[in-house]
């Protein structure tokens, strides 16, 4: 039986790791378990979840700060948040359909360990750019923090940077401090139809160098749109190229006719405000969501590469199905899982133009054999590893997550 | 600060400084290695320009190749090196060590590609920030971390040192607004993080690597994102009687909503100042001013500043201007963009402070810094980046009368240690540098500065890069590493049960 330790306190959690440490007995980190799924499966003595570890300590809507212990549902933070007509700007993704998990309560800590990020990337930054202040606990069993709660701060190390995106490998998170912003007063979203991927490509890349400050630009050709949950794209039978403005009314409305001048010949466009479902859908992946047999790819490259890279691995492995966001810079791929969810392939088609993928979602089998976090050049392999051994020289957070190496 | 201790040169390093030298002209042919002592005095000291050291020896390679061969050999050899870009750090991020190399990025001064479609310009370090802008203007786009020194400073430099602008509420500091670097280690290995695309592989290097102030390693390439300039802009002008109302207002503004392309605040002294040199227009019967700038949509722009007003009003306002022309708008700025210069006329010397407080704190720390300027008897003027709580006092002083330099860095020492004890931070933007370096123990205690070191060990185990910046003492990696062993065991706490 694998021992499971669900602190409710930071001096608790001190004490696992002390104890995973001085016994050398490896641990998994969870928060609430949802991204369990992403990265290579574990084989450790022991679980550490965090989600025992809730509440939020500090908000100050005035100054745009919320802090958080780790373990606290997003559910909740998004609740408190909307109460005061806030949110966190990075719209953090829920991967429990994507991944066939059961829980569905993502916790912050897992979030901001993840950095994961939602269409509104392309414009207000990723988790890593709210992220203000931490404290966390190495595998040195030393409690740390960094940051501060003030947007502009510049004092040593941005360790919040260091620790966004290192799933858990670093050190433990018990308390973030991020940033907040208001929500949008007002979302339309304007949909052309029938485009291919180069038109779309050309489409959004209008959108984004003009200056109508679109937040969300995605691309979902024909053959997925009948698994959106908005019934009027579900029924189109046409791909949907989705451009979301967001803002006070009176500018999102104008904005919203400077796109339809600027776009409106390409195809036909329709306008359509609020259905939060369309951007949860491509946030979310819910397009990949069923057919839980098939390999998930989430591939980032240049925006403008978008659909050549595409084309190139549609070429490479049949039956592939893909949709862009980041208007073009980020493909998911659903393909399928035999002969290592076609890594090769997948990432030969990155070599030129540059960028990275990593394997999201896989069964076991593929999960454990193929490279799932996009394999790093030696120089920078090298710069990991002595991070790894900086902050956990015994190799007890996490051993194996991300490297087989780390 | 004015007893500021660097590291112990290295006499065994200065004794060899003849054979250093051509083994450096080895790697840097040319006119690119100076070591007369008056060609190398151009360099003896950054924008904190009360510490000066000429350095052992000045290299300014054109290479990414020379940059490598040139760190490979320092560190084969144990030889310190200090970055440089265009030495206008205000923290002395770039004072040069007296057995150290300094090696300036100025001869990479190419704008290597600009690439529309991914909206993304790739520079050499030496690029100034303005450079970047005017390279993209003309297809309507601009950079937009906008230092205040933006004409001189380099983008190799803004990445050191994370700067910010008067812009940053809305748009970022520079870490927002990068995409990739192209960085040479301690070693002479040339590593690529991140590029056109978004997010890293891996660990976020980037991140770590913007901000480090030189100490991590050479940055000599970037990318960073451009934006398309906002259909339109216009800025109002606040002056209020009390900085409690402007701070009010201020609250108020983003608390219904509104984030302001800037919000920048001034204080009675930094206004006149400004106003006398710049002949902004500004009103002379306030005790802080405000501008308030809105950019985006023209329909957006003028809902918003109605409702700025407003708020405005409410907090009560003696004064309101709306910038009704684009010149009226930047006239509006040129008075608080020359505020350090302004400042500069009216006494002999200033001294820029720089740190970050909640903003609910201002009338608090202003009251503090009232109490400070008559404790030390000098004249404070303050510039404020007040949409994200960054405080740039400026404290008065004249470096001929003897003791009052002392006195000035005492001064600014208790406002950074004000800012702290209110929930703020030691620097916004300017950097630890050695500036702060020895305070940096208000904020951090042993185990979060040797966490900090701990990302230092992994680029640059040896510590041969920018040593004596940042950190109050530089441990040695070997030291780091070990574990914390009591009685030859590891702390042994009960297995815990919950
Ligand atoms: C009048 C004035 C106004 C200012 N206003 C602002 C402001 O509004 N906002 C703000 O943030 N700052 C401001 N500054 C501070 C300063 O301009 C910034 O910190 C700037 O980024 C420094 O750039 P630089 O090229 O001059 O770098 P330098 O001063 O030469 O170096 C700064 C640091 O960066 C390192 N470095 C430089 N180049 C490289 C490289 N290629 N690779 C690795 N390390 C490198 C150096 O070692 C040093 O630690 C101001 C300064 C002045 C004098």
């Amino acid at each position: 039986m694998q021992d499971r330790f669900k602190p409710e306190t930071v001096a608790q959690v001190l004490d696992v790791i002390s104890w995973g440490l001085s016994n050398k007995k490896p641990l998994e980190i969870q928060g609430a378990g949802t991204k369990r799924g992403i990265g290579y499966p574990l084989e450790v003595a022991a679980t550490l979840s965090l989600s025992g570890l809730t509440g939020i300590s500090l908000y100050e809507p005035e100054e745009l700060v919320l802090t958080a212990a780790a373990g606290t549902p997003l559910a909740e933070i998004e609740e408190v948040l909307a109460g005061k007509n806030q949110e966190l700007a990075f719209e953090p993704a829920d991967f429990a359909r994507l991944l066939g998990s059961t829980e569905a309560n993502s916790t912050i800590g897992g979030i901001m360990a993840a950095n994961i990020s939602g269409p509104r990337r392309l414009k207000t930054g990723a988790a890593r750019d709210h992220f203000l202040g931490l404290k966390a606990i190495s595998g040195r069993a030393e409690e740390f923090k960094s940051g501060g709660r003030v947007v502009k701060n510049v004092t040593g190390y941005d360790l919040c940077k260091g620790l966004a995106g290192s799933w858990g490998t670093l050190a433990v998170l018990t308390e973030v401090t991020l940033k907040v912003l208001p929500a949008a007063e007002q979302i339309t979203t304007l949909i052309i139809a029938g485009l291919s991927d180069a038109e779309a490509m050309s489409a959004m890349s209008m959108a984004m160098n003009s200056s109508c400050e679109v937040s969300g630009v995605a691309h979902i050709p024909a053959n997925l749109v009948s698994r959106s949950s908005f019934s009027d794209l579900a029924k189109s039978g046409a791909s949907a190229t989705l451009l979301r403005l967001e803002g006070i009314a009176p500018s999102v409305e104008y904005r919203a006719t400077q796109l339809q001048t600027l776009l409106g010949s390409l195809g036909s466009t329709k306008k359509v405000t609020g259905v939060d479902e369309i951007w949860r859908d491509v946030r979310d992946v819910h397009y990949f969501a069923e057919n839980q047999d098939k390999a998930v790819w989430k591939i980032s490259v240049p925006p403008a590469q978008g659909a050549i890279v595409a084309s190139a691995i549609a070429a490479e492995i049949p039956g592939v199905e893909y949709y862009f966001d980041w208007a073009g810079g980020l493909i998911w791929a659903a393909v399928p899982a035999f002969n290592n969810a076609s890594q090769t392939a997948i990432r030969q088609c990155l070599k030129s133009c540059g960028g990275h993928a990593t394997l999201f979602r896989a069964p076991e089998e593929a999960r454990s054999t193929a490279d799932i976090f996009h394999t790093l050049e030696p120089g920078l392999m090298t710069l990991t590893k002595n991070l790894k051994d900086n902050f956990d020289p015994s190799g007890i957070l996490n051993p194996g997550r991300m490297y087989r190496t780390l | 600060m004015t007893g500021l201790k660097m590291p112990e040169p290295d006499s065994g390093i200065l004794k060899r400084r003849d054979e250093i030298i051509r083994a450096l002209q080895q790697r840097v042919p040319g006119e690119g290695v100076i070591s007369d002592v008056d060609e190398m005095r151009p360099f003896e000291s950054d924008g904190l320009t009360a510490y000066h050291q000429v350095p052992m020896i000045v290299v300014l390679p054109s290479t990414v190749e020379e940059v490598s061969a040139v760190l490979k050999y320092c560190h084969d050899e144990g030889i310190k090196v200090v970055p440089r870009g265009a030495g206008t750090s205000l923290s002395g991020g770039a004072l040069p060590l007296e057995d150290g190399v300094l090696l300036g990025l100025g001869k990479f001064n190419r704008v290597v590609d600009i690439d529309f479609d991914n909206r993304c310009a790739v520079v050499q370090p030496g690029v100034t920030n303005l450079a970047i802008t005017h390279a993209v203007a003309h297809e309507g786009f601009y950079y937009a971390p906008d230092p205040s020194s933006q004409i001189a400073c380099t983008i190799g430099g803004n990445i050191a040192e994370n700067s910010g602008g008067v812009h940053s509420l809305k748009y970022g500091l520079t870490t927002n607004n990068v995409l990739g670097l192209e960085v040479v280690l301690i070693t002479g290995e040339v590593i690529k993080v991140g590029g056109k695309h978004l997010d890293s592989a891996g660990f976020d290097l980037l991140g770590l690597m913007t901000g480090s102030e030189g100490l991590l390693g050479v940055i000599t390439e970037v990318t960073v994102r451009i934006l398309k300039r906002p259909e339109t802009a216009r800025a109002v002008l606040v002056g209020f009687s009390s900085s409690e109302d402007a701070g009010a207002c201020v609250a108020d503004v983003i608390g219904v909503g509104i984030i302001a392309g800037g919000m920048e605040m001034m204080d009675r002294l930094a206004i006149h100042a400004a106003e006398e040199f710049a002949h902004a227009g500004y009103p002379l019967e306030v005790e802080a001013l405000l501008i308030v700038e809105l950019d985006g949509p023209e329909a957006e722009v003028d809902h918003l500043l109605e409702r700025v007003e407003k708020i405005a009003k409410a907090h009560n306002a003696v004064s309101v201007k709306v910038s009704t022309s684009e010149e009226e708008r930047l006239s509006f700025w040129a008075g608080r963009k020359a505020a350090f210069p302004a400042v500069g006329r009216i006494s002999p010397d200033y001294y820029c402070m720089d740190g970050t407080i909640p903003r609910h704190q201002l009338p608090r720390v202003l009251t503090g810094m009232r109490e400070m300027s008559e404790h030390y008897g000098l004249r404070v003027a303050n510039v404020f980046h007040a949409g994200d709580g960054n405080l740039h006092p400026l404290i008065l002083y004249d470096a001929n009368k003897s003791g009052e330099l002392e006195k000035a860095e005492d001064f600014g020492s208790d406002i950074l240690k004000l800012c702290v004890e209110v929930g703020g931070v030691l620097t916004g933007e300017h950097g630890v540098g050695v500036e702060k370096r020895d305070l940096m123990e208000t904020m951090f205690n042993d185990a979060d500065l040797d966490h900090q070191q701990r990302i230092k060990c992994a680029f640059d185990a040896k510590g041969l890069l920018n040593p004596g910046k940042v950190f109050p003492t530089l441990r040695r990696c070997v030291e780091l590493g070990r574990m914390h062993v009591h009685g030859g065991k590891v702390p042994f706490p009960d297995i815990p049960r919950f």
